[in-house]
């Protein structure tokens, strides 16, 4: 169920290429694992029929049926299109005509809205700006409890008048008070709501009424079934939605929902949330979003996770050995030292861009414990065996097995799983070079 | 129609019903009208196909479904889409009957805390849930007491505690920021000491893909069963009506992680179908055994496969 729509493609149409040229058959057959992977990924399913379709019509297109790689080209397509949907552009936050700026959060019940306002703000005063959280979710038990809480802890002022006022006033109050004191980005806090609620959606439009929100931005969980579109529709009927925040995109959720809402209301992805600390809020890039959808890995977030434990010089050296193919059992232990802080070891091999089907089996069955083995393998083998694996023989083999207490076979597949991953990244590294990439895969760091 | 089944005692709340309606349109009428339109064709297979999608029930399930329906259809000659459409629900509540199977007999021990876990990603309801977990508990007639094990997420224990107040249940919580763990095995002290008959240990939300949280719901584990070596004698994973497909690594994930033994599906109010439950029978066999439909305390039913199906896919208008 890991199998991701990158590695089918290549997978059933790589066989297909060997034997000559592709029919329109084949490229029928290739469609239906599109539509399958975009489903799975919880892509709405009529979203998901018009992108088939139009990725079949380039695709049965000369370039493809020639081509000698009709999977990476097919593939190639595909997250050409996946970023055309998702907005080639990165959108800003608006600026008001005059101050203050005032955005407003809306959503779903437990879709993050309260701690996103507090991200928000953190992200906003970077700027050297000032920003007021209001509490407008007085329904929920101690939602203002907790908006308090999260302004302490990042030392932004908050406006509330408890429990028993309305909505409505609160905000407008909210944003009097910011003027009064030059405060300046106004986050407003709303209660999470049914969009099928008309008393609460109608609340929510008088809010807008009378306060004329800069931006009202939609706040949506990553992990969101076939109902993303309908949620963000039903809003956006009724409130003029500028933009989306698509949380708790650090699980593993493919994120289709936003894919989504993004092809059916032309709402702008603005933000992604990514963890549960204050300064998890990312701005938004199309790419790496298509890149998950298509479940390549995610080369940029691989360096930027290794960024976080090493030199920026040392990431673009790693950058350039993933593309280039040079990356080696070295390198691999190295990354295994960091990784060990950032987390489980199959979250890296997840971000590794053509992963093998059988790396990623064998990616379920490493546990934590196997960080330990992987290790000593490695750590038995000299350098010029870590620098150049294909000269490791079967003696080779047995003095590593015994020096690592570990047995032959396990050293043998650690090997030919490096070897798959090797060969993938030299393939793709191959292809960039030679100019056959689109411009936007995972290695633009734009 | 919904509300004699899925509700328990309280009476019908007019807005509840209107949010039920509202679900009730889309997918089942759709389902509906598609046998209505008399012909067994491919069309009609194709959309039914879609149909299953649209309320989340995922890509296998639903090819598996159909085909299923396919094959009996053909096999049986069947000419009446009536009967056909008999077949497919039969098969869509015999999928969720064969995880029900796995329920194991809870049984209530005097002096002993019957323990409830309740664990879940962020934002699925945990706390709501656990409010009417109480409620349902103190239906019975039994002492509950709620241990406020989210000491991360800001507020969670105040939270908690309105709601321990507005059903008067109290509430075991130590300062935001502190050791879950202390907060848990606190609980158990106090359970046995006030000899309540139902302790219910609420977690802070956490994402399956977090190792490190994942592994300390197994420490929390370990300590109630110092004190209590069954318990938790029920261990609840809450799943958001809206979650697509990520639902099922979700079950699985914490199912690795400490031994789910309920599902409860909250947020069945609005319109997403929750066919995410199809999947995790199918695939895990943990049964769902709650659903929680609104914001209050007793917006809690205990599952049942042909109530839910019947109203959520099928409409409930016939044969009631």
């Amino acid at each position: 169920m890991f199998e991701t729509l990158s590695d089918r493609l290549a997978e059933s149409l790589g066989r297909l290429s060997r034997k000559g040229r592709l029919t329109e058959q084949d490229v029928d057959n290739a469609m239906r694992e599109v539509r399958r992977a975009l489903l799975e990924a919880d892509v709405n399913f009529k979203v998901a029929r018009d992108f088939v379709a139009s990725v079949r019509e380039r695709a049965v297109g000369q370039d493809v049926l020639k081509s000698l790689t009709p999977g990476q080209t097919v593939i190639g397509i595909v997250n050409e299109e996946l970023v055309t949907i998702l907005g080639a552009e990165r959108e800003p936050l608006r600026n008001p005509d005059r101050p203050p700026q005032i955005l407003m959060l809306v959503g779903l019940q437990g879709s993050g809205k309260t701690t996103h306002a507090a991200k928000l703000a953190a992200h906003l005063r970077k700027d050297g700006r000032s920003p007021l959280m209001v509490a407008g979710d007085v329904y929920r038990p101690a939602a203002i409890n907790q908006l308090q809480a999260l302004g302490r802890q990042i030392n932004i002022p908050v406006y509330e008048e408890g429990v028993n006022s309305d909505p409505v006033n609160i905000a407008i109050n909210g944003v009097a008070h910011a003027r009064e004191r030059g405060l300046n980005p106004v986050i407003i806090d709303t209660a999470g709501r049914l969009q099928i609620d008309e008393p609460m959606m109608q609340e929510l439009v008088n809010v807008e009424q009378r306060v004329h929100p800069t931006e009202i931005l939609l706040v949506a969980d990553a992990m969101t079934g076939q109902e993303a579109v309908n949620v963000a529709d039903a809003f956006n009927q009724k409130l003029s939605i500028t933009g989306l925040i698509l949380t708790k995109m650090d699980g593993d959720a493919r994120g289709g929902a936003a894919l989504s809402i993004r092809s059916v209301t032309g709402i702008p992805i603005k933000f992604i949330g990514s963890g549960e600390k204050i300064d998890a809020l990312e701005p938004f890039y199309p790419q790496r979003l298509a890149s998950r959808i298509l479940g390549m890995g995610d080369v940029v977030s691989l360096i930027e996770r290794a960024q976080e434990q090493t030199s920026e010089a040392d990431a673009l050296k790693m950058q350039d050995r993933l593309v280039k193919g040079q990356f080696n059992l070295e390198d691999f232990l190295d990354q295994l030292q960091k990784v060990k802080k950032m987390g489980p070891l199959s979250q890296l091999l997840e971000l590794i861009p053509g992963m093998g089907s059988q790396l990623r089996q064998a990616k379920a069955e490493i546990s934590d414990d196997d960080y330990k083995q992987i290790e000593a393998i490695i750590r038995s083998m000299t350098n010029t065996e870590r620098r150049n694996p294909h000269i490791i023989d079967g003696r080779r083999r047995r003095r590593i097995a015994r020096g690592s207490g570990t047995s032959r076979e396990e050293v043998s597949q650690l090997l030919k799983q490096f070897s798959e991953m090797q060969k993938m990244m030299s393939q793709i590294g191959s292809m960039a070079k030679k100019g056959r990439l689109p411009k936007n895969m995972p290695f633009d760091l734009g | 129609m919904i509300l004699k089944f899925f509700r328990r005692k309280s009476a019908p709340d007019a807005q509840l019903e209107q949010g039920l309606e509202k679900t009730r349109r889309g997918v089942f009428l759709e389902i509906t009208r598609l046998f209505d339109r008399g012909v067994l064709d491919d069309d009609l297979y194709e959309e039914l196909e879609m149909l299953l999608i649209q309320a989340d029930v995922g890509w296998d399930v639903s090819q598996k479904l159909v085909a299923e329906l396919r094959q009996r259809v053909e096999r049986d000659r069947l000419v009446d889409p009536l009967a056909a459409r008999e077949i497919l629900r039969e098969e869509m509540i015999q999928l969720l009957e064969g995880s029900m199977r796995n329920r194991t007999v809870k049984i209530l021990q005097r002096g002993v805390p019957f323990v409830i876990m309740v664990v879940g990603v962020n934002g699925v309801g945990k706390t709501t849930s656990i409010a009417k977990l109480a409620a349902y508990h103190q239906g019975f007639g039994r002492s509950v007491l709620i241990a406020a094990g989210d000491t991360f997420r800001a507020a969670a224990i105040d939270q908690i505690k309105v709601w321990g107040e507005r059903l008067d249940v109290p509430v075991i919580a130590h300062a935001q920021g502190g050791d879950p763990g202390a907060v848990v095995f606190d609980a158990m002290q106090a359970a046995h000491a006030r000899a309540a008959d139902v302790l219910i240990l609420d977690t802070a939300g956490r994402l399956h893909t977090k190792h490190n949280l994942m592994a300390e719901l197994g420490k929390l584990r370990a300590i109630v069963q110092k004190t209590v070596p069954n318990a938790p004698q029920e261990t609840i994973l809450v799943i958001d009506a809206t979650t697509g497909q990520n639902g099922l690594v979700q079950a699985k994930e914490f199912s690795a992680s400490v031994a789910i033994t309920d599902i409860l599906i909250a947020k069945l109010d609005g319109t997403a179908k929750g066919g995410i439950a199809f999947s995790v029978a199918k695939e895990l066999g943990i049964p769902i055994s709650y659903i929680g439909t609104g914001e209050k305390a007793t917006d809690l039913s205990e599952f049942r496969p042909e109530t839910y199906v019947d109203a959520l896919f099928f409409g409930d208008t016939e044969g009631l």
